[in-house]
């Protein structure tokens, strides 16, 4: 058997001598193909401030129930920004009611979903910051007078919803117009948490799911925003037109008992 | 480390040399022997994707195959899926980008070949095809390689484009560039360092590798 094998490849080989080029392309294109088509588990999208949170759950929903999602991160804008033009997600768990709206409005969801999570917003300053944290952003006014504020994070208002919500927060201080020279948007929570808690700035307004984790909140101190202060962090959920059963499972596994602990253990309110 | 990630990168940069080498030799001889009308336009439209930044080709390839436009509607009828945020959105991406890199190199290559060396070919009796494959391309060799490495080196590194085509899904789209930004974002700073440091070996190795064959290749030039 492998003789003939092997004379035929050696035949076939000379025959192609002369197309050898065409010929390492085409099998260049099968493998890229194969890359692309290989079984790959179901993707969910998830708005940055679920980081450590989802990760917790959808590691959970693997050894419960055996089946796997991955998941990407992003800021709730730019990922419905990306299921419009296309990008093969099952379910997207946004950090507001609005972005996962408009994706049903525009008829790309199986229904308009459900709201899984309350999210808070805190004030994190990094050790050794100048910054005195509380919950009436009065030590963030005081170093803003004194000129200490060298750099604030927060995220970027357009696209990440917990970054609108620290708009209205400093909006509501007095303070926006004073400090809006002074930030430095992250393009998503994660990364203005990132920019807070590496002492690349004096300290920001972040998501309090981010900072609960033990390796993040090490570094720094925090106080909670009084929830009334901004429109209220309601994170919505919805099922995307190519969700997988996997996805479906996942979806209700998001609203089954494990998860809602899990949420609540990292920061979030859970609705009734 | 993200294997899945290193394994997307390397076919990504095997993929888009495939693709591009074989049309850069045809293309980078053609500016090179040949005088036309608008061969500046063609030359300055060649080096376009140098200058121009990847957001730039990103919103375009986003904007005339996204799911929204009439040719990403066809496209994903025909494929099953969009041309964005996929294995082949990238390379294609990667392609446009990486012309530049191919073409150049190459072109310089077969400059310098002196017309004198072409002409005796031919009055050897040679075929066209023989005085290409003989003479010409074995001596523009090295324009070749440099060619190769540079796109290698250059779609190991792209980012921005591959962010926004792309939209970092893992084992499709998620190149280890992309991964580096990812576990930054997620706190995860030894892994991100990891990956920082493969790419950085990647990259001098690859760099070594070049120019130690072209030595080779070319020893007069060592």
């Amino acid at each position: 058997m492998r003789p003939i094998l092997r004379d035929a490849a050696f035949t076939i080989s000379r025959r192609l001598s002369k197309y050898s080029s065409l010929a390492l392309i085409a099998v260049w294109l099968l493998g890229l193909q194969d890359v692309s088509l290989a079984q790959r588990a179901p993707t969910v999208a998830a708005a940055a401030n679920l980081n450590f949170a989802l990760t917790e759950i959808a590691k959970q929903f693997e050894r419960d129930r055996g089946m796997r999602v991955d998941v990407v991160f992003g800021s709730s804008g730019t990922l419905t920004r990306q299921i419009r033009d296309g990008a093969p997600f099952g379910m997207f768990l946004a950090a507001d009611e609005e972005f996962p709206n408009q994706l049903t409005s525009a008829g790309l969801t199986r229904d308009a979903g459900v709201v899984y999570a309350i999210g808070r917003l805190v004030i994190f300053a990094p050790t050794g910051s100048p910054l005195m944290v509380d919950e009436r952003l009065d030590g963030l006014s005081r170093l803003l007078r004194a000129g200490g504020v060298t750099r604030f994070a927060i995220a970027n208002p357009d696209v990440a919803p917990y970054g609108r919500a620290a708009e209205a927060v400093l909006r509501k201080h007095g303070l926006w117009d004073a400090i809006r020279s002074r930030l430095v948007v992250g393009d998503t929570i994660a990364q203005a948490a990132q920019f807070s808690t590496t002492g690349n700035a004096v300290g920001g307004l972040i998501a309090y799911s981010l900072v609960k984790e033990p390796g993040v909140a090490d570094r720094g101190r925090y106080a909670l925003i009084p929830e009334t202060d901004h429109a209220p962090l309601r994170q919505r959920m919805v099922l995307l037109k190519r969700a997988t059963p996997v996805v479906e499972q996942f979806y209700a596994y998001m609203q089954g008992a494990a998860a809602r602990t899990a949420l609540i253990r990292n920061g979030y309110q859970v609705p009734q | 480390m993200d294997w899945a990630a290193l394994r997307v990168s390397l076919w990504l940069g095997a993929g888009t040399i495939a693709i591009l080498l074989p049309l850069g030799v045809w293309f980078g001889r053609l500016l090179a022997v040949r005088e036309f009308k608008g061969k500046l336009l063609v030359e300055a439209l060649v080096t376009v994707p140098i200058v121009l930044p990847p957001t730039v080709l990103g919103f375009y390839l986003l904007v005339t195959f996204g799911a929204r436009s009439p040719l990403g509607q066809a496209f994903e009828a025909l494929v099953g899926h969009s041309l964005p945020f996929s294995f082949q959105g990238l390379l294609f991406a990667s392609v446009i980008a990486n012309v530049p890199f191919v073409v150049q190199p190459i072109q310089r290559g077969f400059e310098a070949i002196p017309s004198d060396v072409r002409d005796a070919a031919a009055s050897c009796g040679l075929t066209p095809w023989q005085r290409f494959a003989r003479i010409e391309l074995p001596l523009a060799w090295p324009g070749v390689l440099t060619a190769a490495v540079l796109t290698f080196a250059h779609t190991l590194g792209e980012f921005g484009v591959v962010l926004m085509v792309g939209g970092n899904l893992p084992g499709q789209t998620r190149t280890l560039s992309v991964a580096i930004y990812d576990r930054m974002q997620a706190f995860d700073d030894r892994s991100a360092g990891v990956m920082a440091a493969t790419l950085l070996t990647i990259s001098v190795v690859t760099l070594m590798a070049t120019t130690a064959l072209s030595r080779r290749v070319n020893p007069h030039r060592a």
